[in-house]
């Protein structure tokens, strides 16, 4: 007896470098049968700009301008790491007032990336409109940024021992009636995506990761969160002021695209009552340190002489990175975002190594979607939430 | 019952100028179909205004706003320019299957609008099989659909033709089943009939307190057919870049897009005939005549009547187009094979049992089910 035997071509499909739903410039060698993914190779580099070489030859306050173009939408954390790497290298203090300015900005910061992952995530899903509504928000975060730093995406504004410029008069009101408003629209974007049964059935169960797997595949940031994994830099690092804050971890265990739509959405409520915490408590005195030490001095201090009261009271474009190495890591919104920086007591860094976390989440894209179908990939790679210019630098 | 008639008058003008009966009608006959032509064009131009608009709106924009007023002349700037643009072929693709594909799927949507009817003789052909032609020519626009994803020699363009063919094999047969259900009621498939099925009490003997499971699953199905989210798999921009359009431009992707829309209002006047009564108004105004004691065959009252019916059925529709633009821009799009469960394992156990209770009751209660 003959049988028929049908048997299907895979066919090999090559989403990106352009792609509508590949966040920039990200490639994936798709090979499908029918409509299930069989393989999945993705490809990096369109967007490799040697961030790390160029930083062995330039002083940070020159490096400065360019971390921002690391992850260009949680801005304030790669300008954190920047200057915190040689901070703890050189042991400068931070005062009080300065480290409340950083935690509000990073919070902020944080609010803003992930409102963009949120309208991306689900516009990868199918539904547009959301996307207009996180920018509604997003917009007004930046126009936060703009009054204190003077730019909307591209602040460079912090520097070592503190911040570039104290925040302009009436700030901060405006943030705090900010962070009330944008409360308020959480609970709207929940109400209008949470229980909606499409999406629901979309994301619940997909892209699953157990606890053991996302630890042993290095992921980091709500990714590990949303798989049971209790790990928060900001409560194990303790840096800056965050343990003076009232907040609580945000986290899941179902470890699905869901669980970590759910760990984001809370982790922007978590950051606006930070914010607002950081409102009530932030102190007065100088956003800088060696403003602070010069007033800590007295009139003898030697900050307090010609050179530095007229010329360069900021820190000095001549700091030197000490002799010694160190890895200095923040909780930025995709995860551990950390440099290993190692100094020759000289003005440029030796080697300037970063960990992004886009880069070490995205790792795991692979297997995540081996049997899925083709419109889980989008999904999946949307709650992976990766910013190209950080995964290729 | 009789509504005014366009064509023996028309006719009865040309004979008494002289012309014989056959040349007379032979002169009328292309009448009515350049005006449905012009006004299923000029529906599909507003829905794509309202399309958007209505998204502007949800996503708390403007829209269009300079070109014309209200942005009303946008659609026509949107024609102008696709006609303008160059139409390129891709290499290697089959350029006569890539030339078919969008005229297919283009003259199948228009060919649709042969029967349906906007007044009680504002149709070109009551063809006694009218709903039953309506489905049968719609299964044909994804062929082209399919032609369009094969001849491309594009992967994203092949994926999006073969789902296509998927999407609208499943949901046809729901479609068919719901659209059964109220034939069965009316003994008729003849689309006039089931509108005058619909009339005497106004809203309430209106299709969709009759057949409300059927109403839903004709709408879904209907929705699946228009490839609109949630069911915009064949080209879902997301994944598939455009699907079967992805390599279309200028007048060739025109035939897709105005196709789109055309398909759009269809449907949408489908479920107005089908379903909320065509022309009739929400109460009978029959009754209104006799109340303002005007004979109803005088010219002004047909007149009238004809010209709010076309009002209503238009209404009925756009209410349908506005629910489905609405409908785009606040859900996500489902999955292929939630698509086809959807389809196959809850639309048409659902329609069947729909078919059977619709048939039960027409034996039970033969007054209300038409039997």
């Amino acid at each position: 007896m003959v049988m028929i035997e049908t048997k299907a071509e895979r066919m090999v499909i090559n989403m990106g470098p352009h792609h509508p739903s590949m966040h920039g410039v990200l490639r994936l060698i798709v090979t499908l049968d029918g409509e299930n993914v069989v393989d999945c190779e993705p490809v990096l580099g369109y967007l490799h700009r040697s961030m790390e070489k160029i930083a062995e030859n330039r002083t940070i306050i020159q490096y400065l301008p360019y971390v921002t173009r690391w992850d260009y939408l949680a801005t304030m954390f790669t300008e954190a790491i920047t200057v915190n790497a040689p901070e703890k290298l050189a042991d400068v203090p931070v005062p009080r007032r300065a480290s409340y300015i950083r935690m509000i900005m990073l919070e902020l910061s944080r609010i803003a990336s992930h409102l963009l992952w949120l309208g991306t995530f689900v516009a990868d899903i199918g539904a547009q409109t959301p996307f207009f509504y996180v920018f509604r928000e997003r917009e007004m975060i930046y126009d936060l940024f703009e009054a204190a730093t003077g730019m909307r995406m591209m602040h460079n504004y912090f520097r070592i021992g503190g911040v570039a410029a104290d925040l302009p008069y009436g700030w901060l009101e405006k943030c705090e009636d900010y962070c009330h408003y944008q409360l308020d629209k959480i609970e709207e974007y929940e109400k209008l995506m949470t229980n909606n049964p499409i999406f629901r059935k979309r994301v619940e169960g997909i892209g699953r990761i157990s606890k053991e797997e996302a630890i042993n595949w290095g992921l980091s940031g709500p990714m590990l969160r949303a798989s049971g994994v209790k790990w928060d830099l900001r409560k194990v690092d303790h840096y800056e002021l965050y343990d003076e804050l009232d907040w609580e971890l945000q986290w899941a265990t179902e470890g699905d695209c869901l669980a970590r739509y759910f760990v984001r959405v809370r982790e922007m409520r978590e950051s606006c009552k930070m914010v607002l915490q950081c409102i009530k408590q932030i102190p007065g005195g100088s956003y800088e340190n060696l403003e602070a030490q010069r007033v800590l001095g007295g009139p003898k201090s030697e900050w307090n002489s010609p050179e530095y009261q007229f010329i360069s009271k900021k820190p000095s474009p001549t700091f030197k990175v000490p002799n010694g190495e160190n890895y200095v890591r923040v909780e930025a919104p995709k995860g551990e975002l950390g440099v290993y920086l190692i100094g020759e007591n000289n003005v440029f860094p030796w080697r300037w190594k970063i960990r992004p976390p886009g880069f070490i989440n995205l790792q795991v894209l692979p297997q995540l979607v081996r049997g899925m179908k083709i419109a889980d990939i989008m999904a999946i790679l949307g709650s992976v939430d990766i910013i190209m210019g950080e995964v290729d630098r | 019952m009789n509504g005014i008639d366009l064509q023996q008058s028309f006719v009865g003008l040309l004979t008494g100028l002289g012309l014989t009966q056959g040349v007379a009608r032979a002169v009328w006959m292309p009448l009515p179909m350049l005006l449905v032509v012009l006004v299923v064009t000029v529906g599909a131009l507003a829905s794509t205004w309202l399309e958007r608009k209505i998204s502007a709106a949800a996503q708390q924009r403007i829209g269009p706003e300079y070109a014309g007023p209200f942005g009303l002349a946008i659609p026509a700037a949107d024609v102008v320019k696709l006609l303008i643009k160059q139409t390129t072929v891709p290499a290697q693709s089959d350029p006569l299957l890539f030339v078919l594909g969008p005229v297919i799927v283009f003259i199948s949507v228009f060919l649709s609008f042969l029967v349906i009817p906007f007044g009680q003789n504002l149709v070109i052909s009551d063809v006694t099989t009218g709903v039953f032609l309506v489905i049968a020519i719609s299964s044909i626009a994804p062929i082209g659909l399919l032609m369009a994803g094969y001849s491309s020699n594009n992967k994203y363009s092949l994926l999006g033709g073969l789902r296509a063919a998927a999407q609208s094999i499943s949901y046809e047969i729901p479609l068919a089943l719901a659209a059964l259900a109220v034939v069965m009621m009316s003994n008729n498939l003849s689309t006039i009939d089931i509108v005058n099925q619909q009339a005497g009490l106004g809203i309430l003997s209106w299709n969709v307190w009759r057949q409300p499971i059927g109403f839903v699953i004709f709408m879904i199905a209907v929705l699946a057919e228009c490839e609109r989210i949630p069911f915009d798999l064949p080209e879902a921009e997301e994944e598939l870049v455009a699907g079967y359009q992805t390599e279309y431009s200028g007048v060739n992707f025109m035939l897709f897009y105005g196709a789109s829309y055309a398909n759009l209002f269809l449907s949408a006047l489908l479920v107005a005939i089908l379903y909320l009564g065509g022309w009739e108004l929400p109460f009978p105004i029959d009754r209104v005549a006799e109340i303002f004691r005007i004979p109803e065959s005088s010219t002004i009252w047909q007149i009238v009547a004809a010209f709010l019916g076309v009002t209503m059925i238009l209404l009925k529709a756009f209410a349908f187009i506005f629910l489905a633009i609405l409908l785009r821009w606040t859900v996500p799009r489902v999955r292929i094979d939630q698509l086809l469960d959807l389809g196959w394992k809850f639309l048409l156990p659902i329609g069947l049992v729909n078919l059977l209770i619709t048939a039960a009751l027409k034996l039970a209660f033969p007054v209300a089910f038409g039997g």
